[in-house]
């Protein structure tokens, strides 16, 4: 079977000429042609001015952020990518995307690394694991979850989680104070809204998208891969480690990418649960750190013109980083389409 | 260890399949699970509910790793051991997610009553009970329509030359990339682009319109390939006929392609509201908050479901922070039946 039946222009097929890009109607012009023709460059138009539209859109966003940044960069007086501080509204203005940057990277990364590990088991357990008839209703229950409003999650990570994290906080510091990412100070004392359970919300939101899109690419390995493996004999996990997961690497690590670009966009959730701070620090169960979404939600209320301003000039910047993450993703998936053995 | 352990059991049976852990396997693992776990609470610093139930899964997996690869040798060993890790991970995984759910649900539910979905916030301390969050539905409800309104003719468009019009085209190609990109667009960046174009370029007040262009934004993209996937599955027979009989293409989109897709057109459509109606990051640079009940999109800022829950939450006061877990709840079984309404149609009529 071709890949996609739908790909084709159906038009080829009535075109003698085997033609593939047919727009108007073939043969002899008939009677009422001319207003059908009219009707057909109309609506063609107005599809192809809506596609054009949404490509301006994407460059209108990075061209209208660029103009409304400049005052910004011209009133700033240090560098900003190295500057971690945020008074661009004081004179001198003084402001960078040290500290935002980084904490968006870092909470991000580490909302990663605790998520995707535990959304691949869900996914496999949902695809190949569970029983058939629980299967179904799992796949749906996960996909509700990915469509839970991000404030929601935020309100859960302020009033439940962060008091239900005090005792492994503690323990972390007490027992891991030595690697530098737990290591909380000479008092040894952990704080509450922290960089660290920003990070568990994050994951915790992110894991059902994760989830659900690794769990759709599992689902696709062919039949017969499983069947094939399983009929020399190999084990459920040798049919996972050699049919399932190959197949799904990449698929995983779209979804993964996915799951970044969601995390490293996330305000509310970020803006509720952190104590924020300009500091560039991995110390992550100390207060204080910010992001780029959530200083923009929590700034832009005390703004003046040039603060206005610094904030779109930061949300260009997190514009920018998700892009690159996002057609990371597409690449991955792409290449992958071209020599899957699906077809 | 493996291999010298595992002749014994390989030996005496001589059937097709190895030797397997007896019926009594799993549970006598179980069991010493259990007295391994209490004994080691018992004597060694180990404690707490976290702690014990930590040991437990550990000693766990050991022991019935063990037991099997004596018992039934290194493959099945690994195959019981990777099972219960990823058990363990659905486990773990699904944990906090219905503990959102949970807390939501528990908190949330005993201020639902007909007070709260009726009334809006006017005139209500921060510290005082009572009000509701009538004015929080309203406005949610009306700019998840008006983004409707504006996202789906143009989404429709998009797949329609996808499908129908684009064929191997470049444009095509950049788009399809594109659409995908957009998807990935933070709501916040989607919201201070819209931002600089409403109020710093045109010089408009904050209102509810133009959040909804900042929320159409983030869903044209998910209606698009929604509904370029559903209008591919369209049977080609279908256009063909239609030619046949000397049908203009785009009345045969607009006749038979696109009601053929209709269903998983309005499923993706109900998925795109879904996701853009807890969007709360563009509101709040757009729209801003009052307690009032506010019908107009067009002037004055409007309250919606997502800015109470942000607002509400963040006051430090019990009667707020109720309210917040209320319109939490309300909010998510908005979207709850959004996603109903949205799989009930996609599975009762499939493209055909």
């Amino acid at each position: 079977m071709s890949t996609e039946p739908g790909r084709r222009p159906p038009t080829e097929v009535l075109s003698p000429q085997g033609q593939a890009t047919l727009a108007a109607p073939v043969g002899p012009v008939l009677a009422g042609e001319k207003s059908t023709r009219r009707g057909d460059r109309i609506f063609s138009g107005l599809a192809t001015g809506a596609s054009v539209l949404l490509l301006v859109i994407i460059v209108l966003i990075a061209l209208f952020l660029f103009w409304k940044a400049i005052p910004a960069f011209q009133a700033n007086t240090v560098n900003f990518i190295t500057e971690k501080n945020w008074f661009p509204d004081s004179t001198p203005s003084v402001w960078g995307i040290a500290a935002v940057a980084w904490g968006t990277v870092l909470s991000s990364i580490l909302a990663l690394i605790m998520s995707v590990p535990v959304a691949v088991g869900i996914a496999l357990f949902i695809a190949h694991y569970a029983p058939r008839r629980m299967a179904s209703g799992l796949g749906y229950v996960v996909d509700l979850l990915a469509a839970v409003p991000s404030v929601v999650y935020g309100l859960w990570g302020l009033y439940y989680l962060v008091p239900h994290m005090v005792g492994l906080t503690n323990y972390l510091a007490d027992h891991f104070g030595w690697f530098p990412l737990f290591y909380v100070g000479p008092d040894g004392t952990t704080a509450r809204r922290t960089m660290f359970n920003a990070s568990v919300v994050l994951a915790v939101m992110i894991l059902p998208i994760v989830a659900a899109v690794s769990r759709e690419v599992f689902l696709q390995v062919p039949t017969s891969h499983i069947e094939g493996a399983l009929a020399l004999g190999a084990t459920r996990w040798e049919t996972m480690r050699m049919a399932v997961l190959p197949f799904g690497r990449s698929g995983v690590i779209s979804a993964s990418m996915l799951g970044l670009g969601r995390a490293l966009g996330e305000t509310i959730a970020i803006a509720m649960v952190l104590s924020t701070s300009y500091v560039v620090s991995l110390h992550i169960l100390e207060p204080g750190g910010n992001t780029i979404a959530a200083n923009i939600a929590l700034q832009y209320g005390f703004a003046q013109s040039i603060g206005i301003s610094a904030l779109i000039a930061s949300g260009l910047v997190l514009f920018f980083i998700t892009l690159i993450v996002n057609m990371t993703a597409r690449w991955i998936i792409g290449r992958r389409a071209a020599f899957s053995g699906a077809n | 260890m493996a291999t010298e352990s595992v002749t014994p059991g390989r030996r005496d049976s001589m059937g097709l399949s190895g030797a397997t852990l007896p019926r009594w396997g799993i549970p006598a693992v179980i069991v010493a699970t259990i007295l391994l776990t209490a004994a080691l609470v018992a004597w060694t610093p180990i404690q707490g509910t976290a702690g014990t139930v930590l040991t437990a899964a550990v000693t766990y997996l050991v022991l019935q790793t063990v037991a099997s690869s004596v018992v039934e040798g290194r493959r099945r060993a690994t195959d019981r051991f990777v099972t219960s890790l990823i058990v363990t991970a659905f486990v773990v995984g699904v944990a906090p997610l219905v503990s959102v759910l949970w807390t939501v649900v528990e908190n949330g539910l005993e201020l639902i009553n007909q007070e709260f979905l009726t009334h809006s916030l006017r005139n209500i301390g921060p510290t005082e009970t009572g009000g509701g969050i009538y004015h929080g539905i309203i406005g949610t409800l009306e700019q998840a329509l008006m983004t409707s309104l504006i996202s789906i003719p143009i989404a429709l468009l998009v797949a329609v030359y996808l499908v129908e019009y684009g064929g191997g085209k470049r444009l095509a190609r950049y788009v399809t990339f594109f659409v995908d990109v957009m998807t990935g667009i933070p709501s916040i960046v989607a919201g201070l682009f819209i931002f600089t174009v409403w109020i710093l370029i045109f010089g408009f007040q904050r209102a509810g319109f133009p959040a909804c262009l900042a929320l159409a934004i983030l869903m044209i993209p998910t209606v698009v390939r929604s509904t370029e996937e559903i209008l591919r599955l369209v049977p080609n027979d279908l256009r063909e006929a239609s030619f046949a009989l000397g049908v203009p293409r785009w009345r045969t989109i607009l006749k038979v392609v696109v009601p053929t897709g209709l269903p998983g057109i309005v499923t993706g459509v109900m998925l795109g509201v879904a996701r853009v109606i807890g969007e709360t990051a563009p509101l709040l640079l757009l729209v801003g908050f009052t307690t009032n009940i506010n019908w107009n999109l067009f002037s004055g800022p409007q309250a919606t479901l997502p800015t109470i829950i942000y607002d509400q939450a963040s006051r430090p006061s019990d009667a707020a922070v109720a309210r917040a877990w209320g319109a939490a709840l309300v909010l998510i079984i908005i979207v709850m039946i959004l996603n109903f309404i949205a799989r009930a149609i996609a599975g009762l009529t499939r493209v055909r």
